[in-house]
């Protein structure tokens, strides 16, 4: 059988044999729906009848997987929150008595915190592969904002989360974070206090970040992936190659390089959520703390406002941020570098002058940039783990330089750098 | 040009190196958490040598002496051996493991309450624990008479200096384990079944992995 590809007209239903009971009552009920609702339009428009080019490779599976991991969030944040008890009293003792004594819920819990790092790793190697191969520029510009929003949420959902454990590093390590909004002149104080709605980190935070994690944000976030996805249907997904499937078309209008999305993108998602599940089940099961990575050793004592841990850090998927606040001598001045670090990435669509897309036929310039521009990204990651010492303030400040450089450069080493000829179509 | 950014990239890689925070060496413990004959020892010494000041107040007694194997054949407690060995105090078997002094008193004792220790083992580390117990000597300056070389400074008298003297510094070093490893069960009660039931899962995951490669590629034959 072929789905959907273009000789699809030559099969026939052959014999005449007259169709089971069940068959006719199961059109009639789709029927029924499809005369008051969409449901074979929507399900056509977005997965059996949505064309994908038909070379995507590896690179291009981390957005199911992101998909797959933020269902796996919302799920096991539900029964969570079914023993969790939001207060500064009883937080850190429900967690313990969810890993003790509720059944499985330690595997829930895990799953979730494990969830939360591996989120980021999925989101992270998704945006990488944007870079790439192009995928922010025109026509997917907003495709490239609303997964920055979605971003965004991501890291406001993980600061909020991390709080709610109520441990050690939880408290300290908001406490750090918030007193970032302190260094705005004028607004700072009143701003800290309006965000703690305490004159320090207390059970009223507590409970506020518990309100933004389990109900504002999650919802914002979902809103922005089905936006995401909407924006990214209506303009079509870019490939490795970077040419436009939508130029090459058959008789029937179809792309002539593009596949439809289900039977053949649903089964090799399929395949890879089954060698990612393989790996996630394997931290999950053998190593959660991920040798304190995931979580830290510190958050295993309770939140303690006398007693400052001996070297407070966040998770590791902050580190890189982290790392260029610290970068900077000034305070405001840190801050500000540590927000437009983010900032920037929005601006990425009308930064990139090359006539080309995809990494295959730029020049090396870009090559070279990119390869600099994850260097950085990763020591920076890296240093924000560590105590910081006069040789890796240096080295903070050197890979934060290369960080901005990266983008603040690109309109010009994209226009200067030598590309390769397009295919007409993708090869 | 080449030769140049291969000497710039290793004195990068070699600079982020050399920045790592140096931590303490700490000595490696050897336990085994399938070991109920250890777990069973290093639950006698906690409730003889540190439960007289340190509470384990997410364990119940019961629980806990099931899961360390205090068992008869039929899998079923055996209440009276835990009364006897295990429950020092006037506790009820289905209690959590208190401690009698207040955190007052115990903070006007030695400067600071002894801290609970359900989850000492996932905060400091079993290496920790495992060095930091065999790390006391003697030290006039300090109130007990004791300092240490993991905790300088530390409140703590050196608790266990009867079994120190009296064992030789082999069988010293086993107990000890037995008590990190006593702790490490404390900490993570579901670890063993984590960890079971994570073999079982990752070989469904490997069958179902062959199912949809099949599938992937039956479906891709028409894709040129």
């Amino acid at each position: 059988m072929k789905y959907g590809l273009e000789d699809n007209s030559s099969q026939q239903p052959t014999g005449q044999e007259s169709p089971s009971r069940l068959t006719v009552y199961s059109e009639a009920a789709l029927n029924w729906v499809n005369e008051r609702f969409p449901l074979t339009e929507m399900w056509d428009l977005h997965i059996a009848k949505y064309y994908a080019p038909k070379n995507f490779n590896i690179w291009y599976i981390f957005g199911s997987l992101a998909l797959l991991i933020l269902v796996n969030q919302l799920i096991t944040g539900i029964w969570l929150t079914m023993n969790y008890q939001p207060s500064a009293e009883a937080a850190f003792n429900s967690v313990e008595y969810i890993m003790r004594d509720v059944p499985y819920g330690w595997l829930l819990r895990y799953l979730h915190s494990t969830g939360a790092s591996f989120f980021f790793i999925v989101v992270y190697l998704h945006m990488f592969r944007g870079l790439l191969y192009g995928s922010y520029r025109k026509p997917r510009e907003l495709v490239w904002l609303l997964g920055m929003m979605i971003f965004l949420c991501l890291m406001a959902e993980a600061f909020f989360g991390y709080l709610l454990p109520w441990g050690n590093m939880s408290f300290w390590g908001a406490q750090v974070i918030i007193s970032v909004f302190g260094v705005i002149p004028l607004v700072g104080d009143f701003l800290l206090e309006w965000l703690r709605g305490d004159y320090t980190i207390s059970g009223v935070t507590l409970n506020r970040f518990f309100a933004l994690h389990v109900i504002a944000v999650p919802m914002m976030f979902v809103g922005l992936v089905v936006f995401h996805i909407l924006a990214l249907h209506e303009v079509g997904s870019n490939n490795p190659d970077g040419v436009e499937i939508k130029e090459k078309l058959n008789k029937e209008g179809i792309p002539l390089d593009g596949i439809p999305f289900h039977p053949y993108y649903t089964v090799k998602d399929l395949m890879w959520v089954a060698v990612f599940l393989i790996i996630f089940s394997a931290v999950v099961f053998f190593a959660p703390d991920m040798g304190g990575y995931f979580l830290e050793a510190a958050n295993f004592e309770p939140a303690d406002p006398l007693k400052t841990p001996e070297h407070i850090a966040p998770v590791w998927y902050m580190t890189p941020y982290y790392a260029i606040l610290r970068a900077i001598p000034d305070k405001l001045g840190g801050v500000i570098a540590m927000f437009s670090s983010i900032a920037v990435f929005f601006f990425l669509p009308w930064l990139d002058r090359s006539p080309v897309k995809s990494i295959r036929y730029k020049g090396p310039l870009f090559k070279i940039a990119l390869a600099l521009f994850v260097v950085c990204f990763l020591s920076l990651g890296y240093l924000g783990t560590q105590l910081p010492t006069p040789l890796s303030n240096l080295m903070a400040r050197l890979a934060s330089i290369g960080y901005f450089a990266f983008f603040i450069l690109m309109p010009l080493y994209t226009r200067w750098d030598k590309t390769k000829p397009l295919p007409e179509r993708i090869s | 040009m080449s030769r140049k950014i291969g000497l710039l990239v290793s004195l990068w890689l070699w600079s982020i190196i050399g920045i790592a925070n140096e931590d303490i060496q700490l000595d490696k413990v050897n336990i085994d958490r399938t070991d109920v004959v250890s777990l069973q020892r290093g639950a006698h010494l906690y409730m003889n040598f540190c439960s007289g000041c340190h509470s384990l107040k997410y364990v119940r007694y019961n629980t806990m002496a099931k899961d360390i194997g205090i068992r008869d054949s039929q899998g079923n407690l055996l209440e009276s051996l835990v009364k006897n060995t295990l429950l020092l105090t006037s506790d009820k078997i289905t209690d959590t493991i208190q401690t009698a002094m207040t955190p007052e008193l115990a903070a006007n004792w030695f400067g600071k309450a002894p801290p609970d220790l359900s989850l000492v083992a996932r905060s400091r580390s079993n290496d920790w624990l495992y060095s930091y117990l065999r790390g006391f000597y003697p030290d006039n300056k300090r109130p007990w008479g004791v300092n240490n070389h993991i905790f300088p400074d530390v409140a703590m008298p050196n608790v266990l200096e009867h079994l120190q003297t009296s064992l030789s510094a082999d069988k010293y070093n086993l107990a000890v384990a037995d008590l990190v490893n006593f702790l490490d069960y404390v900490a993570e009660p579901h670890k063993l079944e984590r960890e079971r039931l994570g073999v079982w899962v990752l070989i469904f995951l490997g069958i179902f992995l062959i199912f949809t490669m099949l599938l992937k590629r039956e479906y891709w034959k028409d894709v040129h």
